[in-house]
């Protein structure tokens, strides 16, 4: 891919485990993640793969272990700081804003990034207004960037699903983010779809150099565009690799295929 | 010593009564994730159908015998409450099936005061009385332990006694009947009962029947009391803490909570409530309640709520 | 067929994010606030003024405060009426106990007081939601219900915690007769609502749609749950306090704390289900329909009951009228569960495409 060079490590998770009551998710998980770089996380359901995402912005706190996220520890992450910090990310069951507009939504991306004050905002004074428009604005090349002009009004409820999978992308890239994790970006859609979302996520990948975590069970689709691959299964790492490698990887082979271990 | 045991008997005898109406809620609660605001309507209703059909009835059939008065009249008034039941499932659940609990809430407030209206346009909004003889007189006990014993209601007693072997038959009939296993299968999850054919409008009625059944007997019980009036609607006010206190969800937490609100309701009026001016009761309960809430929010026995993405 | 959009293009996303975008509405918004400043005090006679028009105003203002809470940041309250009371009361405090306090000075710090009654009581917001949450509202209405009733400081000393106000003053205007309240009252709903529209339309009322609509997705883009909700909190309560200072102050005169019962606090909420919640017009709608609605009952039912020659007196009448109240709401949450601002949007959205079906 052109112009974007992998850089140093920018995320580091150490010994991650994760139980609710009885059930461990996670166990003692550790990988990295390079900047700029594409990082599948892949395995059957139940792996653990979305609870790692959450672990990863802090929508669960882990037991144990540890996240690295530009040098800095964070044993506990929590949603706010991880925003703050630069993550972002989409979810597997679409999770909108389902009574607000697609603008609207998409708006709510840049809501760390506007300072007016409530004052402010309910006499429209100048800066409000100002900032409003100057956004507006950022989320309009968005809007462009991910072909969803024509629905920018339309209340998110109304979309179709492969749009809405878009606009929750969209969402995500207004917060100009420097690590976007994104659970399931292609579930449910057809081969076009696909096509569209694969595309848009290399776009990203290399017109912003945004780092790209992703889970995605189409392995087709996980080995044309992923750096790096890491596995799970029943909340274990099994292998971590280049694409060819971890297809290679013996109990990678047995967990997709069944075979005992 | 003995006036310390004397409130402290005084308020789980009340605090059994609120289990009572809380345990209408949490039924209901339980089977249609409805928070029925008109449970305390409904026990209006209630009390007022027993008393006036226990007035009409000898009227009526030109008998003299308040038994037989009694008797009739609490069957007509159970099969009042069952059609509300019906009713209720027919004309308005039934169109708001998926709706958000904020707009099923608002629907029972809706029905509460229809009921109100209803009840009170039929039956007349004077206080009636309610005479299933119940013992009035009051009782020394413990003479022989504390110097003066305490004094108690039999009524009371009776009461408790009564709110005790309801919430008895209510749970045998949730934990070993099929209609109270197909009950606990709706609360689980609505779709997963239904595909496995479950009819739900039929469960729901079922629902709204139990729960008119203990809106008459705490309707009964309260009446006996205090008369069957509209105040008496007031009474589900008292019991939301309850509820609050002891998770939505929970049948003994409705039962433990009653009491915990019921004991804190009295030994609050009456040790601190000379001190602020008196009438702290009903706001004692809610606050209670609500400092319980900010440290377990989903109540004593409810289940703890973890959020998926 | 005068209302079209042909022809009218936008050209800048300013004029996109006006209000008002359609200059049709713009014209017909304006031609009725004028109408009401002007018009109506030639119109209408002292008793609409009074038993309609304005508790019409205030209600709607009480409305709005509950819409914003509410319907925009989705934390239900069934506590409104408490809120209106904290107003009055601190608003009739700071009126006597400070001297030289202006009225509108008194009312708006009336307003100011219940914001912060209402972040204190929006606390348990940030641990609980849904129906607990509503329960928890309950506790600030029973608590400022018994408070205003038995704490003496509050009413000044005063019995059964009935207190009242001479007429008030704005500069040199006293405002006494009932042309001159509406006016008032007019004066800051149009002002508040406008408020209101700048605050939902802009990052604060994102914020707020965000937590009501999903608020684990809403932490995960960089909202704070507690600054969003006790924002709401605060200004719904801001909001809901003036009205009360409102209520008390202009449109009664003097009054106690039954004024503001639980029963307020559920027509305020009832207000809101029935209008529309999480739209501004929705508050006028609903404040419209509840202040009208027993009026009508009122006048209708003894005719209704002449013609089937029935003598209705005025207690049944007063039970008939909840019987019907209660099964009007149940109707309306079935019908339109989004309230008549919904009925009103779609019927222009057809206006719009009109004779076309879409």
């Amino acid at each position: 891919m052109s112009g974007r060079k992998i850089g140093e490590v920018i995320l580091d998770l150490k010994n991650i485990s994760l139980s609710f009551g009885g059930v461990k998710a996670l166990q003692d998980i550790s990988f990295d993640v390079l900047e700029h770089e594409v990082r599948a996380i892949i395995g059957p359901n139940g792996a653990g793969k979305s609870s790692m995402l959450n672990v990863i912005n802090g929508v669960y706190r882990p037991q144990h272990g540890e996240i690295i996220l530009r040098g800095e520890h964070y044993a506990n992450m929590n949603s706010y700081e991880a925003a703050k910090a630069g993550l972002a990310r989409t979810f597997q069951n679409i999770a909108l804003f389902k009574g607000m507009s697609v603008l609207d939504n998409i708006m709510t991306g840049r809501n760390l990034k506007m300072k007016a004050n409530i004052l402010q905002q309910a006499f429209w004074l100048g800066p409000a207004q100002r900032e409003e428009l100057e956004h507006r604005l950022k989320v309009e090349e968005i809007i462009d960037f991910l072909e969803i002009q024509h629905i920018r009004k339309t209340p998110v409820g109304r979309l179709p699903y492969g749009l809405q999978k878009r606009v929750d992308l969209a969402r995500a890239l207004a917060m100009e983010p420097q690590i976007l994790l994104l659970d399931e970006p292609m579930a449910g859609m057809n081969v076009e779809e696909k096509q569209d979302m694969c595309r848009f996520i290399l776009d990203v990948n290399d017109q912003f150099g945004t780092t790209v975590v992703l889970i995605e069970h189409d392995m087709g689709v996980v080995m044309d565009i992923s750096d790096r691959v890491v596995v799970l299964d029943y909340g274990k790492k099994i292998g971590d690799g280049t694409p060819d490698e971890v297809r290679a990887n013996p109990d990678v082979i047995s967990a997709y295929l069944g075979a005992s271990h | 010593m003995s006036f310390f045991l004397e409130t402290l008997l005084g308020g789980l005898m009340s605090g059994m009564l609120y289990s009572l109406v809380a345990l209408g809620f949490v039924l209901i609660y339980k089977a249609s994730g409805v928070f029925n605001f008109a449970q305390g309507a409904m026990v209006l209703f209630a009390a007022l159908s027993m008393a006036r059909f226990s007035e009409w009835i000898p009227l009526w059939l030109g008998m003299d015998n308040l038994f037989m008065a009694n008797v009739l009249a609490f069957v007509v008034s159970v099969m009042v409450m069952f059609a509300v039941a019906w009713l209720v499932e027919r004309l308005v659940l039934r169109h708001l099936v998926n709706q958000e609990g904020a707009t099923l809430l608002m629907a029972t407030l809706g029905i509460a005061y229809f009921l109100d209206g209803v009840g009170q346009t039929i039956f007349g909004s004077d206080i009636y009385k309610i005479d299933v003889g119940m013992p009035k007189e009051p009782v020394m006990m413990l003479e022989s332990v504390f110097e003066g014993g305490i004094l108690i209601n039999k009524e009371d007693f009776v009461a408790a006694f009564i709110s005790a072997m309801l919430v008895v038959a209510l749970t045998i009939f949730f934990q070993k009947t099929a209609t109270g296993r197909a009950l606990r299968a709706v609360a689980d999850d609505h779709q997963a009962a239904q595909s496995i054919g479950i009819p739900l409008g039929r469960i729901w009625v079922i629902v709204w029947c139990v729960a008119g059944i203990t809106a008459l007997v705490a309707g009964i019980i309260w009446g006996s009391k205090l008369g069957a009036q509209f105040s008496l609607s007031t009474v589900a006010l008292r019991a939301l803490p309850v509820v609050i206190l002891g998770g939505l969800t929970s049948v003994p937490g409705a039962i433990i909570g009653g009491l915990i609100i019921g004991v804190g309701e009295k030994l609050s009026e009456v040790y601190l409530g000379p001190y602020v001016g008196g009438g702290i009761e009903i706001w004692f309960a809610y606050m209670l309640a609500l400092v319980f809430l900010l440290f377990r929010p989903q109540g004593l026995f409810g289940e703890k709520i973890i959020d998926r993405v | 067929m005068f209302y079209r959009e042909n022809g009218q293009f936008k050209t800048s996303y300013k004029s996109d994010q006006q209000i008002f975008a359609i200059p049709q509405d713009r014209w017909a918004i304006l031609a009725l606030i004028v109408f009401a400043f002007v018009g109506i005090p030639l119109l209408v006679d002292e008793y609409l003024f009074r038993a309609i028009l304005i508790p019409f105003l205030i209600l709607s203002l009480a409305a709005l405060g509950v819409n914003i809470l509410v319907g925009y940041c989705g934390q239900i309250t069934l506590g409104a009426g408490a809120f209106m009371a904290v107003g009055a009361y601190a608003a009739y405090n700071f009126l006597i106990r400070i001297s030289g306090m202006p009225a509108l000075g008194a009312i708006l710090l009336g307003g100011l007081t219940a914001a912060a009654v209402g972040i204190v009581f929006g606390i348990p917001s940030l641990r609980v939601r849904g129906l607990y949450l509503a329960v928890a509202t309950l506790a600030a209405q029973f608590f400022w219900d018994w408070a205003f009733l038995r704490v003496k400081w509050f009413t000044n000393d005063s019995s059964s915690g009935s207190v009242s106000v001479a007429d008030i003053e704005l500069f040199d205007w006293t405002i006494n007769t009932p042309t001159d309240k509406y006016l008032f009252c007019l004066g800051i709903l149009v002002i508040f609502s406008l408020m209101a529209k700048n605050l939902v339309r802009g990052s604060i009322g994102r914020q707020w749609m965000a937590i009501r609509d999903m608020d684990v997705a809403a932490t995960v883009i960089g909202i704070r749950p507690m600054y969003a909700k006790l924002t709401a909190f605060a200004v719904s309560s801001f909001y809901v306090g003036v009205a009360g200072a409102l209520w008390g102050m202009v449109h009664l005169g003097s009054w106690e704390p039954a004024a503001f019962s639980l029963d307020r606090s559920f027509q305020l909420l009832f207000m809101v289900i029935i209008g529309g919640m999480g739209a501004i017009a929705g508050s006028f709608f609903g404040a419209a329909f509840i202040v009208i609605l027993p009026i009508f009952l009122n006048q209708m039912l003894p005719l209704v009951g002449g013609l089937f020659g029935l003598e209705v007196s005025i207690a049944l009448v007063s039970h008939v009228e909840i019987m019907i109240f209660g099964a009007l709401i149940v109707f309306f949450l079935i019908v339109e569960p989004h309230g008549i601002a919904r009925l009103w949007s779609t019927g222009r959205e057809k206006l719009r495409l009109w004779p076309f079906p879409h």
